[in-house]
C-alpha cells in the first residue's frame, strides 16, 4: 500500500483512553502514606478490574456448586461457566482444542506439571533439558528436581550484557541428547522480550518440544500457540488482572494425552477400583479434585476484559510508555538500567549508584509509587549482571506518563535523602 | 519526609557511608554468615571472644542502608560486653525495632528506632544481630532471615 492511499483510507484510530481504562481498577484510586497510588509492579500482579471483581462476588451470590458431579441447577450453571472459561482461554491463546486448556494453579504449577509429568516419564539419565541465563526460578527449579529424580543435565544457554538471548549459543547447545527446551516467553526481571519463534523452529529441527513460560507475556502482547507452534505455553491469571491461584497449561493434545497424571484424586478418573483406576480424557485427567472454580471464572472475565480493550492496543500503549519511562530515566545521573535488549518489554529494572534497591523501594513507596526491590525470583541474573538485586518499575495497561514522572520524582527525592 | 527523616537519619548515612570496624580482624575467635535471600542482603560477624567478653568485634558484607548501618553500630557496641550483656542488648534492639512497647536503653543504637514504622525493614536492621546470635552459639550453617 502507497504512503497516500493509507492516509486516504486509514480509519481516524481511536486513541487509547487510558482515564477510562482507570476507572474500571478500584483499587487505581487508593491513597498510600497520603499520596495517589502509583502502582508500577505490574510484573509481580497487576490489579483487577470492576468485571472480576463482580464476576467472583456473582459466583458466590448466584453459582456457588461443584462442577461435574451434580444435577442441580447451580451445579449445571458452575459447569457451564467453568468450561466456558476452558473455551474462552483456548479462544484467547487460539489453541486447536479446549481439551488442550489445562486449569492449574499458576504458571509455577503448570510447569511444576510438565516436569512431572513429561518430563518424568520420558526423560532418562544423560538426557538434557535447556533453559536460558533469564529464567525465573519457577522455571528452573522444577528441572532440577526433574534432573534430581532421573539423571538429567539442566544445560543453561548464556545472555549478553543487554540481557538479551545469545542465540547462537542456543545452537550450540541445542543437541542430541536436548529432550526438551524450556524459555520464558518474556524475562520478568529484565523484560527481554525472546526469540521463541526461531527458537522453537530450532528445537523442533532437532526434534525436540518447546515449553514457554508466558507469565510476563500473556497480559501485554497477542499470543498465539498455533503460530508459535509451542508444545507447551503457560501463564497465571494474576498477572492478567485475573484472580490468584488461577492459571493455565497449554499442551498440544498429543502429547497431554500421551502423559500420565499429574496428581491422583476425584474429577480425574474414569473407573477406580483398588486393583486399579483408569483417567479422564484430558483435561480432566490433570486437575484431580475439586478446582479453584471461582477463581477460573474470574479469569474469563479478565481475559473477556483484556481482548475487549485489545491486545494490540495494549501493547502499543505499554510500549510508549516503557520509551518514555527508559528515556527519562537515562537521564538521571548515576542511573543503570539492567536489561537493555533491542526487544523488551515494559520493564524497567535498574539500580542507581550508591543507593540500595532495598533502600529505593522504601523511599519510593513513601512517595506513593510501588516498584519491587530484590531479585525477582531471578538470583541468576543478579549474578550475572553483579548486582545483589535491582529496583523494577513495571507497567500495565492502566500506567500513564503522568506516572512515569512521578516515579521520576521519586527516584530524585530518593537521591536527594541520599546527598 | 517526616517518617523518612525518621529511618534514614543522618548517622545511618554517615554509617552506611562509613562503615565501622569494616573487613576481617585480627584474632577472631568466632563468625558467622548472615544472608536475606529478599533482597541479597549479606553480611560476616567476626569477633574475638576471650573470657566470655567481646573484646573485638567486626563485619563484612553488602547490603542496603539500613543493614550496612545496623552491622557497623552494632560491632561499635558489642566491644567489651559480655556474651550476656550482648543477648540482652540484643533482646533491647529487636523490641525497639518491631514496636513491642517499652525496651531497654539502647543507647547510640536507637538511632535505628524509626524502623519500627517500616515492618517491610525489620529484618535489614536485625540480619547483623541474629548473625552475632549465631557466631556467640558457634553454628556453623548461615543464618538466614527467612
Ligand atoms: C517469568 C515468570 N515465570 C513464572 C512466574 C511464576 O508465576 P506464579 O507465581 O504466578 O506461578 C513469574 C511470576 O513472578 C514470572 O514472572
Amino acid at each position: 500500500m502507497s504512503a497516500v492511499s493509507e492516509v486516504a483510507l486509514a480509519p481516524q484510530e481511536p486513541a487509547y483512553d487510558v482515564e477510562r481504562v482507570r476507572a474500571e481498577f478500584p483499587i487505581l484510586a487508593e491513597k498510600v502514606h497520603g499520596k495517589p497510588l502509583v502502582y508500577l509492579d505490574n510484573a509481580a500482579t497487576t490489579q483487577k478490574p470492576r468485571a472480576v471483581i463482580d464476576a467472583l462476588r456473582g459466583y458466590y451470590e448466584h453459582t456457588n456448586a461443584n462442577i461435574h458431579r451434580g444435577v442441580h441447577v447451580l451445579s449445571q450453571r458452575a459447569t457451564e461457566a467453568y468450561e466456558g472459561t476452558r473455551e474462552r482461554v483456548r479462544r484467547f491463546l487460539n489453541a486447536a482444542s479446549a481439551r488442550e486448556i489445562v486449569f492449574t494453579r499458576g504458571t509455577t504449577e503448570a510447569i511444576n506439571l510438565v516436569a512431572q509429568s513429561y518430563g518424568r516419564s520420558r526423560l532418562k539419565a544423560g538426557d538434557e533439558i535447556l533453559i536460558s541465563a533469564l529464567e525465573h526460578h519457577s522455571n528452573i527449579v522444577p528441572w532440577q528436581l526433574l534432573c534430581e529424580q532421573v539423571g538429567a543435565v539442566l544445560r543453561v544457554v548464556p545472555i549478553g550484557d543487554a540481557g538479551e538471548l545469545l542465540f547462537e549459543d542456543y545452537e550450540k547447545v541445542l543437541g542430541p541428547r536436548t529432550r526438551l527446551v524450556a524459555l520464558a516467553h518474556v524475562s520478568n526481571a529484565l523484560g527481554t522480550v525472546l526469540p521463541v519463534r526461531r527458537a522453537i523452529e530450532l528445537a523442533h529441527a532437532h526434534g525436540v518440544p518447546v515449553l514457554l513460560d508466558g507469565a510476563q507475556a500473556a497480559a501485554h502482547q497477542p499470543v498465539d500457540v498455533r503460530a508459535l507452534e509451542c508444545d507447551f505455553y503457560a501463564f497465571s491469571g494474576h498477572k492478567i488482572y485475573g484472580p490468584t491461584g488461577i492459571g493455565v497449561l497449554y499442551g498440544r493434545r498429543g502429547l497431554l494425552e500421551a502423559m500420565p497424571p499429574y496428581q491422583g484424586g476425584g474429577d480425574m478418573i474414569r473407573t477406580v477400583t483398588f486393583e486399579k483406576s483408569t483417567w479422564a480424557d484430558i483435561p480432566h485427567k490433570f486437575e484431580a479434585g475439586t478446582p479453584n472454580i471461582a477463581g477460573t471464572i474470574g479469569l474469563g472475565a479478565a481475559l473477556e476484559f483484556v481482548e475487549r480493550i485489545g491486545l494490540e492496543a495494549i501493547a502499543a500503549h505499554e510500549a510508549g510508555l516503557l520509551e518514555y519511562a527508559s528515556g527519562r530515566a537515562a537521564e538521571v545521573p548515576g542511573l543503570r538500567i539492567v536489561g537493555t535488549a533491542p526487544e523488551k518489554a515494559g520493564i524497567l529494572s535498574f539500580v542507581l549508584e550508591g543507593i540500595h534497591p532495598h533502600d529505593i523501594g522504601t523511599i519510593l513507596d513513601t512517595q506513593g509509587v510501588a516498584v519491587r526491590a530484590g531479585h525477582h525470583c531471578a538470583m541468576p541474573v543478579m549474578q550475572r549482571f553483579h548486582v545483589p538485586a535491582t529496583a523494577r518499575a513495571s507497567f500495565a495497561l492502566y500506567n500513564t506518563r503522568a506516572e512515569v514522572d512521578a516515579l521520576i520524582a521519586a527516584i530524585d527525592k530518593a537521591k536527594e535523602l541520599f546527598g | 519526609m517526616s517518617d523518612l527523616r525518621e529511618l534514614y537519619q543522618e548517622v545511618i548515612f554517615d554509617h552506611n557511608r562509613h562503615p565501622r570496624n569494616f573487613g576481617r580482624p585480627r584474632g577472631a575467635n568466632r563468625s558467622a554468615h548472615g544472608y536475606n535471600p529478599l533482597c541479597g542482603d549479606k553480611v560476616t560477624i567476626y569477633l574475638r571472644v576471650e573470657d566470655g567478653v567481646i573484646r573485638d568485634a567486626a563485619f563484612e558484607g553488602s547490603g542496603c542502608a539500613i543493614s550496612t548501618a545496623s552491622a557497623s553500630l552494632m560491632t561499635e557496641a558489642l566491644k567489651g560486653k559480655t556474651e550476656a550483656e550482648a543477648s540482652r542488648l540484643f533482646e533491647g534492639f529487636h523490641d525497639m525495632v518491631t514496636g513491642a512497647g517499652a525496651h531497654a536503653e539502647l543507647g547510640k543504637l536507637e538511632v535505628l528506632g524509626g524502623v519500627r514504622e517500616f515492618p517491610m525493614r525489620v529484618k535489614c536492621a536485625t540480619l547483623a544481630w541474629h548473625t552475632l546470635s549465631a557466631a556467640l552459639k558457634g553454628g556453623g550453617e548461615p543464618v538466614t532471615t527467612e
